[in-house]
């Protein structure tokens, strides 16, 4: 009796999570929203992590002598790893976010092989669905686990360039078909009940060591700029995985949960994709970034002109309209909260500023948008690629910093560049651009800009905090002298 | 697992079409500004692998189960609570212009010096 009003809680109540998830989620369509949007999700967490103890109302005879030592476990793992983890989150930087998510994605991967793990080796998958079905989550969740760990080892520098060998993709590829040819002689010894040639616990074991190797294998030679790409693919690899346990264990919110992570995860896993001009499969097994770095790209003459950081930001203290187009270089001289400070002495003297973020301008997807939210700027004058790319024709000054690819005009008009059509901020339509840059050379992928040698453009070289220092006291010293 | 509730076959792919496709929609409808804390808060939605792990380790019958599973439930735990906490903090961050005297609903939020 007691057992089958357990099951029936656990059911309901994973009902309601299953639904708080999806709501929660659906809140997070507007800014306004988001926040009471993850609460709601959190809730349902929380009431779905505290009914699953009524599972011991429902376990096996076998289960009963080490009941007590199981929930005393559970009481354990939840603590640590829910505490440990919680503090770590409450205190990251927000630059450190990409690895951080790396991190948690490869957490939970690892949780659903665990799940996988446990119904194998026990042999408590029935019937070639259940038994197919814990195979793939289980592969499918340690590649997650372990490629992520090496996404988060390289997006924290632990690992520097990308290890690329010769023969790299066949073994890889031998690798992967190691797992599948192994992953189907297991379930052929489950299915049919062959005498294997090893134990099967070793070919369990077997199983998820070449899925683990796979996994790193696949993401070291993966460079950093393409690390939105990989964060996203991990993640839908995850709700997959954790999808594909929920069927083995009749769970529906898991299946429910994995499978709309899985299909956010593809979609986020596109559009990054789309944003750099490259499919997912060239991000995964091409060797971009080891191009070598050219000289000038074709059509580019000139020289880049040098200005003040003075005269720059009083042009702009004139000017009616800016936008700000800030790479991920503005993080990584931690100038966000000297660029508020700039801007905010623009919007009094009643500029119109705006910023335009271009979809890859972090190290993941929207990145850019929670550094600049963090530095205090409202969110209303951030905008998207899409948004403000017309706008730039009738903007009299673009203020790029720390960016590069992404305003680089040979993307429209170069064939021979290696980022032809890919989508960028016309930045160079402005009347005058500012370009803060740390010195004289190429970008990230070394790629020349030809932004930088237009007419229209100036080049103010210098560290980009230093140099909105001396924006601010330039626009400032204007202030006084009018007062 | 209860007959009555253990979900098979044909209806277990339904499942999964459905959620699929309302998590495609859902997403969609998500703005560029917000897909950081929409990856790190769906991260955390899969964070509900823990129960999974619960569910496992509670019916751990021999040592290695105990112990995969205490694995399965650490990590889980992990990937929940942090997902959660990095996706609040995030979205607490974002603020329409104005809005430093005028909260909405997360009014404890302390704001970050922010003068006139």
């Amino acid at each position: 009796m007691l057992a089958v009003i357990s099951q029936w809680a656990i059911g309901l109540t994973d009902l309601v999570a299953a639904f708080l998830f999806l709501f929660g989620l659906k809140r997070m369509s507007s800014p306004a929203t988001a926040a009471s949007g993850i609460r709601v999700a959190g809730f349902g967490m929380v009431a779905a992590v505290l009914v699953s103890f009524l599972y011991a109302f429902t376990v096996d005879a076998a289960v009963r002598p080490r009941l007590v030592v199981n929930l005393a476990l559970a009481i354990a793992a939840l603590a640590i790893g829910g505490v440990g983890a919680w503090f770590v989150g409450r205190r990251v930087a927000m630059t450190a976010m990409p690895q951080m998510v790396a991190i948690y994605n490869g957490m939970g991967g690892g949780a659903a092989g665990g799940i996988a793990a446990v119904e194998l080796f026990g042999n408590r998958s029935h019937g070639a669905p259940q038994l197919v079905v814990t195979l793939l989550g289980a592969a499918i969740g340690a590649v997650s686990m372990s490629g992520s760990v090496i996404a988060w080892a390289k997006l924290q520098g632990v690992l520097g360039k990308p290890l690329r060998f010769g023969g790299q993709r066949i073994l890889n590829g031998l690798v992967f078909l190691a797992v599948v040819a192994v992953g189907a002689w297991i379930a052929v010894l489950g299915l049919v009940g062959m005498a294997p040639v090893l134990p099967t616990a070793t070919w369990i074991t077997i199983f998820f060591a070449l899925a683990l190797v796979f996994g790193i294998l696949m993401t070291l030679p993966i460079g950093g700029a393409d690390m939105p790409v990989v964060i996203s693919i991990y993640n839908a690899f995850t709700g997959l995985a954790v999808g594909f346990e929920g069927f083995v264990l009749s769970n529906p919110a898991l299946m429910i949960a994995g499978m709309v992570v899985g299909a956010a995860g593809l979609l986020l896993t596109l559009l990054m994709a789309k944003a750099m001009n490259r499919s997912v499969a060239n991000v995964l097994f091409s060797n971009f970034g080891a191009a070598p770095a050219r000289a000038k790209g074709k059509g580019v003459s000139g020289t880049e002109r040098e200005t003040q950081a003075s005269d720059a930001g009083i042009q702009m203290h004139y000017a009616t309209s800016v936008i700000i187009v800030p790479g991920y270089g503005l993080a990584a001289a931690q100038a966000q909260q000297k660029l508020y400070e700039f801007v905010k002495l623009l919007l009094a003297a009643r500029v119109q500023v705006r910023f335009a973020i271009h979809p890859v301008a972090g190290r993941m997807p929207g990145q850019m948008d929670v550094l600049l939210a963090e530095a205090g700027v409202p969110y209303d004058l951030i905008f998207q690629l899409d948004d403000i790319n017309s706008d730039f024709a009738s903007t009299d000054v673009v203020l790029v910093i720390g960016a590069n690819d992404v305003v680089n005009p040979a993307a429209r008009t170069d064939k021979s560049s290696p980022i032809f059509g890919m989508p960028i901020l016309d930045a160079d339509k402005a009347r005058q651009v500012f370009v803060i840059k740390r010195g004289q050379g190429k970008g990230y992928s070394g790629i020349v800009n030809a932004l930088f040698y237009a007419p229209n453009c100036n080049m103010v070289f210098g560290d980009a905090q230093a140099v909105l220092v001396k924006m601010i006291e330039a626009v400032r010293g204007l202030g006084a002298a009018a007062a | 697992m209860n007959a009555d509730i253990a979900i098979t076959g044909l209806i277990a792919l339904y499942i999964f079409m459905l959620a699929g496709f309302a998590g495609w929609v859902i997403i969609g409808n998500v703005p560029a500004i917000l897909h950081t804390p929409l990856m790190s808060g769906s991260n955390f939605v899969h964070g509900i692998v823990v129960v999974g792990g619960l569910f496992s380790l509670i019916n751990a019958v021999t040592q290695l189960e105990q112990a995969v599973g205490f694995l399965a439930v650490l990590l889980g735990a992990g990937n929940a609570a942090g997902g959660y906490a990095v996706t609040d903090r995030m979205l607490a961050m974002f603020k329409i212009s104005g809005s430093a005297n005028q909260h909405h609903s997360h009014a404890k939020v302390h704001h970050p010096k922010k003068k006139g």
